[in-house]
């Protein structure tokens, strides 16, 4: 039928966390629901539909995007990671560590993209204000923790990431 | 030596959440997260018209479309409604279709469903179902609905009025013959939206046996069960319903929606799982929202502050449809309307109407925040009026501690409180008086700075019993089963730290278990802050039972006397011979092993269903110092001091999180955070693009502070913290903003503060002659 | 929310993106970050049957000096253009705007091409490159065309560009010496758009008085108004708090902006005086400091 090839199935490459995929997608297949149902990477969350809440927050080619705002033709070739991607063999990245240490986290839902925004942000900028957190963190959403122990959160990974001696 | 009086230290440290690790990783499990073999979608196509009638449903295109297995609209699902138990005599209870039939009253109403092999295919088809529909006038406003000749929202119904409930005590019209000062007040809560981050959603699976599984983003698994059991015609034992990780809730995931009994009810008739996740902009009109109440006040006074009597006329707007809970803040208003303060002679009414607007209920706090609000909003008018100190005139009037419990005007008892305690520490905290000689010198310069206070009430616990079971397995470590299930609050943590500490274990030692009703007895749920007070107070009780029968146990195996049996680590010893010591795990060995003392039931495992019959009081005072630009109206927050009163803490960090994250929405509340809607109904604010929610760099610093005073009722000395935020900061912040304008003669403004309306209001008073800055 | 289903194309030139729009016709749409368009076809808004990707068109990215011009590919993301050395040094007030647009995330993959070519109202970039006296490289089927931002933004969401032509860079000429440029917003406290801004382009001579002012605003109409009675009020005269405050009283003469749910139609014309002031009053901090 014409419009099935007009609308024809697209194959892409990427690589999420390091494994290399292959994959052919509708080419209105959003970034997020690739990762969530075709390769069972849950953790990235879809909280809006206008690119505001900011749960789906990924790392495309080392930079935070809104995987719900990026269709997954667009990724083709790209190098992805998730928050599953972040932890080491089992060690906690000092981001989610910090979140656990400063209680940054209350129902979870939007952790996931929180921490993908600050890993990205402390990349940038290792050791950032408070002001430079909570500014870097404009593009996502909670509604459990008024952010006050988020930025607690960051503060501390920036200070476990830079060798300081942090303390509970 | 360990007694059975030595702490383990467990209750009140600041542990760690047990749930984190697998959170952050990305590992939780969500509704979403669900995904089953043959799994189908189901997807909605929701009006246009927000009040209409339906004249013709074309589903033909749709029913053709590929991939599309059923096309539904209300006529085929008329036998199915929400179940809604009357909260209020004489209550009006009219349909609430799952499908619209014949009409539409509302926004967020769908007129047709359709399931379909994807999200994507499913949204296609319902885009492409035909609707006619002839406009009806609407009615949004509340107070405007009770006019003469405001259209109908209902109109199967010959008023907009829902019910009319009152609650009189004392002698009102003796105290207000006798004021010698009346204060007079109007206020509007601002329509809020719940805007949990994780929308609603649901995966349901029929079984081969016939029975029903299905996972819900959901506050309260058992009470959801029960009452889709009604609204399927159902039996209740054969549905499973499952409250996996829930992405926050605040109130608004606490009833049965439409959607799920539809989920539930084509997945029967399918034989297919189904899910259906809300996408962000359904879930701002279809879940319950909160406030909304119209205040109308009279203050009773002595010309030295002493308040005589109140009357309060609140108009509540319920929305078009009921919710099983939509009463709820209403009736939470009006039993709490005298506040934290002595008044005997009241005469509350509550007008509960019905609007074409989103359906109202349960949002963090659900009637407390309108209540404080409009209390501490008269009591300060109350103190300017009369030329007294706002603080002294609060102290004047307060219940004292010895009066507790105490008995108000309007009938409820509160348990215990010092409401002096909290208010003195928030004086000391936010250094007060310092604040009020800072404002001062800001004014002298011409600008305008603001101080408020708010003093405030929390009731907790309440709505019946709450479960709980613990047992001791065959190993000796313990699971608890509790019915209040968790969206965020840490229970998994909190709940270990008690069981822990009472049962003399480590945390590890200890699971809780919670949020399955086929694992877990009947339970009730978590909302108006009520987990630690009543799942907490269910669990212990139950745990004291369990240590009750070890102890008789553990006397047996080591042939002592029971009372000679004291609680140590890891189990029991015999007083004074601390090395003669049975564990856990040889207790439970016993206790499943047939070594119990004669007579004794085998088992080691304990249920309570704990309903103390009075709810626990917080309190608190928040002081709060904002600065308004005035060239642009905008507001800024400079200080936020918060001190509640929660009685004993288990986890302090838990608990300032919870207050945290309240006041994030109180502030929200009162400074950006309003659902309007059209003059036809349609949502105006019903996407994250113009619904403004505190951004991390939105939030001022807070200063928490707390006083503890036991709940004399409660196993754990406990009381409930969950609401304090959004209870007691929006008025200090509206009370702060109203000093802030106070020079330039402005006397009230309703929430939220946002910078246009504040300079709307600026430039009005500057044009008025007798303003001055 | 998922778009209506449509077909993906990835263009690996110029001329065949040209190629393909004209094959496609009035049904496809050009694919440059997405963040205008995927969000409208997310709540289908809008519907392409075709999107021809730009993103796989090499050489489309990055900043450069062009003799006195910055050239911007117009595939270059906000980030990079708020990051921009070339940026920094000669238009600090792009630089202001680049760096308020959306979110960390959006400014990611946001591109300035796309902004300027969705023409959304609320939008930053076509405020300061009016201000700035930008212009834009269009590719037809055959040559190229540029247009300056004054006759690019026709009304809402439409500019200047044919249907079959392609935004391939932005072309800002180098302020003269002395000059300041500046970008101030009033963001949406939802969705981060502008309600009102103010961006200005200041040279002040020697003397202290303005010799060339160019000010744009956002928020008071379909697109960028220039501030027109505010430049001329500036022109030679000495740059004082007073003249500066007296010219941006005048930015909102002859707009007729739209009230809406956040701020009404008095309180956008208020702020844009005030943005004004505060515009250029950076902008001539920065022409000061030079």
């Amino acid at each position: 039928m014409a419009a099935e090839i007009e609308f024809a199935a697209v194959p892409i490459k990427v690589t999420v966390n390091g494994v290399k995929h292959e994959a052919v997608v509708e080419p209105r297949t959003l970034l997020v629901y690739f990762l969530r149902e075709h390769l069972n990477l849950t953790g990235a969350h879809v909280g809006c539909d206008t690119s505001q809440c900011g749960a789906c927050t990924i790392q495309l080619n080392g930079r935070a995007v809104k995987s719900c705002t990026i269709l997954a033709v667009q990724a083709n070739e790209a190098e992805i990671t998730t928050v599953e991607g972040l932890a080491r063999e089992g060690v906690l990245h000092p981001v989610q560590e910090g979140f656990r240490e400063k209680h940054g986290l209350q129902c979870g839902y939007c952790t996931p993209g929180m921490i993908m925004t600050a890993v990205s942000l402390l990349e940038t900028n290792p050791n950032p204000t408070e002001e430079e957190i909570r500014h870097g963190l404009e593009g996502n959403l909670c509604r459990c923790t008024g952010y006050i122990n988020i930025v607690e959160s960051i503060r501390w990974a920036a200070e476990k990431m830079g060798g300081k001696n942090v303390s509970r | 030596m360990t007694t059975d009086h030595t702490p383990t230290g467990l209750i009140g440290a600041s542990i760690r959440r047990v749930e984190d690790p697998v959170l952050v990783a990305g590992k939780g499990c969500y509704v979403d997260d669900i995904q089953l073999p043959g799994m189908l979608y189901l997807a909605f196509l929701r009006t246009t018209y927000p009040h209409a009638k339906i004249i013709s449903i074309n589903t033909n295109a749709a029913k053709a479309m590929a991939g599309v297995l059923a096309v539904v609209t209300g006529e085929d699902v008329k036998q199915l409604n929400i179940p809604v138990a009357p909260m209020v005599q004489d209550q009006k209870i009219p349909p609430h279709p799952l499908l619209a039939r014949g009409a539409v009253h509302e926004a967020g109403v769908a007129v047709a469903a359709v399931v379909a092999q994807s999200r994507a295919l499913a949204q296609d088809a319902a885009g492409a179902i035909e609707v006619e529909y002839e406009a009806l006038p609407s009615v949004i406003d509340a107070e405007k609905a009770l006019e003469p000749g405001a259209p109908l929202a209902r109109e199967e119904l010959n008023s907009n009025i829902c019910y009319v409930a009152t609650k009189k005590g004392g002698d009102v019209d003796t105290a207000f013959a006798q004021a010698e000062h009346i204060c007079r007040m109007h206020i509007a809560s601002p329509r809020q939206v719940a805007l949990a981050i994780e929308p609603r959603g649901i995966v349901v699976k029929p079984e081969p046996t016939g029975d029903l599984t299905v996972w819900l983003s959901t506050q309260a698994p058992h009470r959801v069960r029960g009452d889709l059991a009604t609204a399927l015609g159902f039996p209740e034992h054969k549905i499973r319903v499952i409250a996996p990780d829930v992405g926050g809730g605040f109130g608004s995931k606490g009833p049965l929606y439409r959607e799920y009994v539809l989920a539930c009810h084509l997945a029967l008739k399918l034989g297919r799982p189904i899910k259906w996740i809300a996408t962000r902009s359904e879930d701002f009109v279809t879940t319950i929202q909160g406030r909304d109440q119209a205040m109308t006040s009279e203050l009773a006074l002595k010309k030295d502050g002493t308040i005589l009597g109140l009357k309060v006329r609140v108009v509540a707007n319920l929305g078009a449809y009921l919710y099983s809970s939509t009463a709820g803040p209403p009736q939470r208003m009006m039993g709490m309307a005298p506040g934290s303060y002595q008044i005997q002679n009241c005469h509350v009414e509550v007008v509960a109407v019905f609007t074409n607007t989103t359906p109202t209920g349960p949002y963090r706090g659900a009637g407390r925040p309108e209540s404080v609000l409009n209390i501490e909003r008269l009591i300060d008018k109350a103190a300017k009026e009369l030329g007294l100190d706002r603080l002294a005139m609060r102290r004047k009037n307060f219940i004292r501690p010895e009066q507790f419990p105490y008995k108000t005007g309007v009938g409820v008892e509160y348990d215990s409180g010092d409401y002096e305690k909290s208010l003195a520490e928030a004086m000391r905290l936010s250094d007060y008086d310092k604040l009020i000689r800072e404002r001062d010198a800001a004014r002298g310069r011409g600008e305008l700075v603001g101080v408020g206070v708010s003093t405030f009430v929390e009731p907790s616990g309440g709505a019946g019993f709450e479960s709980g079971t613990v047992r001791v397995e065959r190993t000796g470590e313990i699971t608890v089963l509790t019915g209040s299930s968790s969206h965020g609050q840490g229970h998994e943590t909190s709940y270990a730290q008690v069981i822990a500490d009472k049962m003399h274990v480590s945390m590890d030692h200890v699971a809780i278990r919670h949020g399955d009703t086929l694992a877990i007895q009947q339970g009730v749920g978590t909302f108006g802050s009520r987990s630690m007070v009543m799942g907490g107070g269910s669990m212990t009780l139950a745990a004291e039972r369990v240590i009750q029968k070890a102890r008789r146990i553990a006397a047996h195996l080591v042939e002592a006397a029971p009372e000679d049996m004291m609680q140590a680590d890891g189990g029991f010893a015999v007083a004074g011979v601390p090395e003669k010591k049975v564990t856990w795990r040889q207790i439970a060995a016993a206790a499943y092993g047939g070594r119990v003392p004669p007579g004794m039931e085998p088992g080691l495992q304990e249920t309570v269903f704990f309903d103390p019959r009075r709810e626990a009081w917080g309190f608190g005072a928040h002081v709060a110092m904002v600065r308004i630009d005035r060239e642009t109206g905008k507001p800024t927050i400079e200080k936020l001091v918060l001190v509640d009163d929660c009685g004993v803490i288990i986890n302090p960090m838990i608990v300032e999180g919870q207050v945290h994250g309240g006041v994030a929405q109180g502030l929200g509340e009162a400074l950006r955070e309003q659902m309007l809607f059209g003059e036809e109904g349609q949502a105006l604010t019903g996407t994250l693009m113009n619904y403004a929610v505190m951004r991390a760099g939105d939030m001022p610093h807070l200063t928490v502070g707390e006083t503890i005073t036991p709940n004399p009722f409660n196993p754990l000395g406990v009381k409930g913290v969950g609401e304090a935020g959004t209870n007691g900061a929006p008025p200090a912040v509206a009370n702060a903003m109203m000093d802030a304008l106070a020079p330039l003669g402005i006397d009230h403004i309703d929430m939220p503060y946002t910078a246009p309306k504040l300079w709307e209001a600026i430039r009005q008073a500057e044009r008025r002659p007798a303003a001055r800055s | 929310m998922f778009p209506a289903s449509f077909g993906y194309v990835a263009a690996h030139s110029v001329e065949e993106a040209v190629q393909l729009l004209t094959k496609h016709g009035e049904d496809a749409k050009l694919l440059a970050g997405g963040h205008s368009l995927i969000p409208a076809m997310k709540l289908r808004l809008a519907s392409p049957r075709t999107l021809i990707d730009l993103a796989t068109v090499p050489g489309l990215r990055g900043v450069r000096m062009d003799g006195n011009t910055l050239a911007i590919g117009a595939l270059t993301v906000y980030a990079d253009v708020a990051s921009s050395e070339l940026v920094q040094k000669h238009l600090p007030g792009l630089v202001d705007a680049a760096s308020v647009i959306g979110d960390v995330q959006v400014r990611n993959r946001g591109t300035i091409g796309g902004s300027i070519a969705h023409a959304d109202p609320g939008a930053d970039f076509p405020v300061i490159l009016t201000a700035l006296n930008a212009s834009f490289v269009l590719q037809p089927r055959s040559g190229s065309r540029t247009v300056a931002a004054d006759d690019f933004f026709i009304d809402f969401y439409t500019t200047a560009m044919a249907a079959n032509e392609v935004l391939t860079e932005i072309r800002v000429p180098l302020p003269m010496a002395g000059s300041g440029t500046a970008y101030v917003k009033l963001p949406h406290p939802a969705s981060g758009y502008v309600v009102v801004s103010a961006g200005a382009l200041i040279t002040r001579q020697p003397s202290g008085s303005c010799a060339l002012a160019r000010v744009a605003l956002g928020g008071l109409g379909s697109g960028p108004v220039r501030a027109v009675a505010t430049e001329t009020e500036l022109q030679g005269k000495p740059l004082t708090p007073e003249v500066i405050a007296a010219a941006a009283a005048r930015a909102a003469e002859e707009t007729d902006p739209e009230g809406d749910t956040y701020a009404s139609a008095e309180y956008k014309r208020h702020v844009a005086i005030v943005y004004t002031r505060r515009a250029i009053e950076a902008a001539v901090q920065r022409a000061s400091a030079s």
